[in-house]
């Protein structure tokens, strides 16, 4: 049928290289999470302000970064910054890619739940006296969290499989870089990319399990 | 006031890469489509127990970078001979992607037109081949559109990808101009612009289906 | 003429129907009275096929529903049935919805089915609703437009599974009108429902379910005059 031998040892000897790849690219994922929330959380602030300016700009990023391919926005990470003489490592050029993508996606995601809390909570929280800040951080943000849980669980495994597309900017460090690499030198590109494919999917289904756990633990109620 | 090497001819070339990408969108999104739909009515009409192995495949897709699904692609089809240009190699994994995607938004179509509809119209003698016809379709249809759309214009984006395999589409064809000219930030913006042009106006059509069609009280 | 023979259903541990026996010859309009979960809906799903049954045997006009070889389809063209939900088909109009089964089950021409459609539409009332979507109407309009739709296929027989329940009570009234039409007409109808008054006046025989056994059966003034079941008895104290 085919006059293909599979060397699967190869790849299987390569294992240990390629999970402490895996532990780069969580390690990217996760950031990338941790301030595309922080921005997500910023933007929603914003066009909740009801300042022009700031809601514009919250406006704009969400819907670039929603309506352009991720790539692209690691490219300009990449590539278009250096017109302003600032050149990005590629980790760095993927991270911000990343994380910009992530704040919009999630910013949206903010919004859909936003939606989804009555009015009623916040000005029973005015009510007690509380200011717009305090009835924003102790009673809708935590709400709007808990709503927006599940779709920011999916836009989690999104960033750890968005973290593949580091290869096309010289990135060699996460699991895509090093299977690349490996690839390169043996030309296994079955072999090794089959096998990453497996982690990526084990990777992607124990982040989906756990964040369900974690789900069914915090709200209970 | 811009001071640009940009030529007509490069022009060109970028629209030439659009089209490209376009082409690999409309390609994909079309047959995966058709195997979504016929995925999804599979996986609804066999139950979680019996679509457990389709399920598994399609989940797959879902899970495994596509860039990653590329190279595979790509690589399969050498070993197995295949002899398949870049092209055919991308069209097919891009297509298994979108419908890996699809079966799941139309089981939940399916899922969305009431039993007792769907038992009315088996009540006055239809066949299931009539009641999916007639009742199911239009009305899974119109629950779907809306996220249809959105899975279209995400193959639209993620089509991108195809740059590995070396084909010339949008993103690719911008960096080889910012190789060769160096104004990376302005023909990266020219490339934004197209994506941003197509995908804005139809994301909002979708929101505004989805909202128009929703179910209201 | 509908026969059911010693029919038995569970839903799981749940036995719904226990042994019923019932033969409902043509011409009569036959209403089950009973509460709720004592099996009066399930048995009509049974009539046409939608539910299995565990045992027995349920047959209309000599063809047994549940066997094998039974053509369900063609089977249901003879039992027009009319639900509790009205179940209209949003995104046809009333007179789409009243055609459909007509020209796609029973192969009938446009022209045809839209003659029949507009007859049977006119005869509930609805005559001047044929390009309105059934969303826009009310309940009562709506329960009448599937009545007119399963009439549109000239079955033999009509069951009517609590038509009334799930409507507002100002237009109880006119779905009942319907009804008691059809009846002296001379249809074949077993209904369900929880209007005795209705039942009363429209039925030749009243059947009273409990907890998945037909306790009593009679013509309406003896059942209701001098109900012989204890439970039956307990019922229309109730319901009184």
């Amino acid at each position: 049928m085919f006059s293909y031998t599979f060397h699967w040892n190869q790849a299987f000897k390569a294992l240990p290289q390629m999970l402490d790849g895996a532990l780069v690219t969580l390690q990217i994922a996760i950031l990338s999470m941790v301030i595309g929330m922080a921005c997500a959380i910023a933007l929603t602030l914003f066009r909740l302000s009801g300042n022009r300016v700031l809601g514009g700009f919250a406006t704009a990023w969400v819907e670039v970064a929603r309506n352009t391919p991720a790539l692209f926005q690691i490219y300009m990470a990449h590539f278009g910054l250096g017109n302003f003489g600032i050149h990005l490592s590629p980790y760095t050029a993927l991270l911000v890619g990343i994380a910009f993508n992530n704040a919009g996606y999630l910013a949206e995601n903010f919004r859909g739940a936003l939606k989804a809390i009555p009015e009623t909570q916040t000005r029973s929280a005015r009510s007690l006296g509380m200011t717009p800040m305090q009835a924003f951080r102790y009673i809708v943000m935590p709400q709007m969290l808990r709503i927006a849980f599940l779709p920011a669980t999916n836009q989690m495994v999104w960033a750890i499989l968005m973290t593949s597309l580091g290869v096309t900017v010289g990135m060699n460090t996460d699991l895509a870089g090093v299977t690349q690499e490996l690839n390169a030198r043996s030309f296994r590109t079955f072999e090794f990319f089959a096998l990453a494919a497996v982690i990526y999917y084990v990777i992607a289904k124990i982040v989906t399990m756990a964040a369900r756990l974690f789900a069914a633990r915090m709200f209970r109620y | 006031m811009f001071n640009t090497a940009l030529t007509w001819s490069d022009l060109v070339f970028l629209a030439q890469g659009a089209g490209m990408t376009l082409t690999v969108t409309a390609v994909s999104v079309a047959a995966g489509t058709v195997l979504g739909i016929i995925f999804g009515v599979l996986r609804f009409q066999l139950g979680p127990y019996w679509s457990a192995p389709l399920t598994f495949i399609l989940d797959l897709f879902r899970s495994v970078p596509l860039l990653i699904q590329l190279v595979l692609g790509n690589a399969a089809q050498s070993i197995f001979k295949l002899g398949w240009a870049p092209f055919t190699t991308s069209c097919v994994v891009l297509s298994l992607y979108t419908a890996a995607y699809c079966t799941e938004i139309v089981r939940g179509g399916i899922g969305a037109v009431p039993v007792t509809t769907r038992r009315a119209a088996r009540s006055l003698g239809m066949t299931w081949w009539q009641d999916m016809r007639y009742i199911v379709f239009p009305l899974a249809t119109r629950v779907s559109l809306p996220s249809w759309i959105g899975l279209t214009l995400g193959v639209m984006k993620d089509s991108a990808l195809v740059l590995w395999l070396g084909l010339i589409e949008l993103l690719r064809a911008s960096q080889i101009l910012v190789t060769r000219l160096q104004e990376p930030l302005f023909i990266l913006l020219i490339c934004g612009a197209f994506y941003f042009i197509i995908s804005f106006p139809v994301a909002r059509l979708g929101g505004y289906l989805e909202k128009r069609w929703s179910p209201n009280d | 003429m509908i026969e059911i023979e010693n029919v038995r259903k569970s839903f799981g541990p749940l036995e719904v129907l226990k042994g019923i026996n019932l033969t409902v010859p043509k011409g009569e309009v036959l209403t089950i009275i009973g509460g709720s979960g004592s099996g009066k809906s399930t048995l009509l799903t049974c009539i046409n096929g939608l539910e299995p049954i565990d045992s027995g045997r349920i047959t209309v006009d000599g063809t047994e529903v549940h066997a094998k070889g039974t053509d369900l389809n063609k089977l249901r063209r003879k039992l027009g049935i009319v639900f509790q939900q009205f179940n209209a088909f949003p995104h046809l109009t009333v007179l789409e919805n009243v055609m459909l089964a007509p020209m796609k089950v029973l192969g009938q021409s446009k022209a045809e089915a839209e003659a029949m459609a507009v007859k049977q539409l006119s005869h509930v009332g609805l005559g001047e609703k044929l390009g309105v979507y059934p969303t826009r109407m009310s309940g009562g309009q709506q329960q009448r437009m599937a009545i007119a739709r399963a009439l549109a296929m000239s079955p033999s027989y009509m069951l009517f599974d609590e038509v009334t329940s799930a409507l507002d009570p100002q237009l109880v009234g006119e779905v009942l009108d319907t009804l008691r039409m059809l009846a002296s007409e001379g249809m074949t109808m077993i209904c369900v429902t929880h209007e005795m008054k209705f039942a009363r006046e429209v039925s030749d025989r009243v059947a009273f379910f409990h907890k998945g056994v037909m306790a009593e059966i009679s013509p309406p003034e003896q059942l209701f005059g001098a109900p012989k079941d204890p439970e039956l008895q307990k019922f229309l104290a109730a319901t009184h």
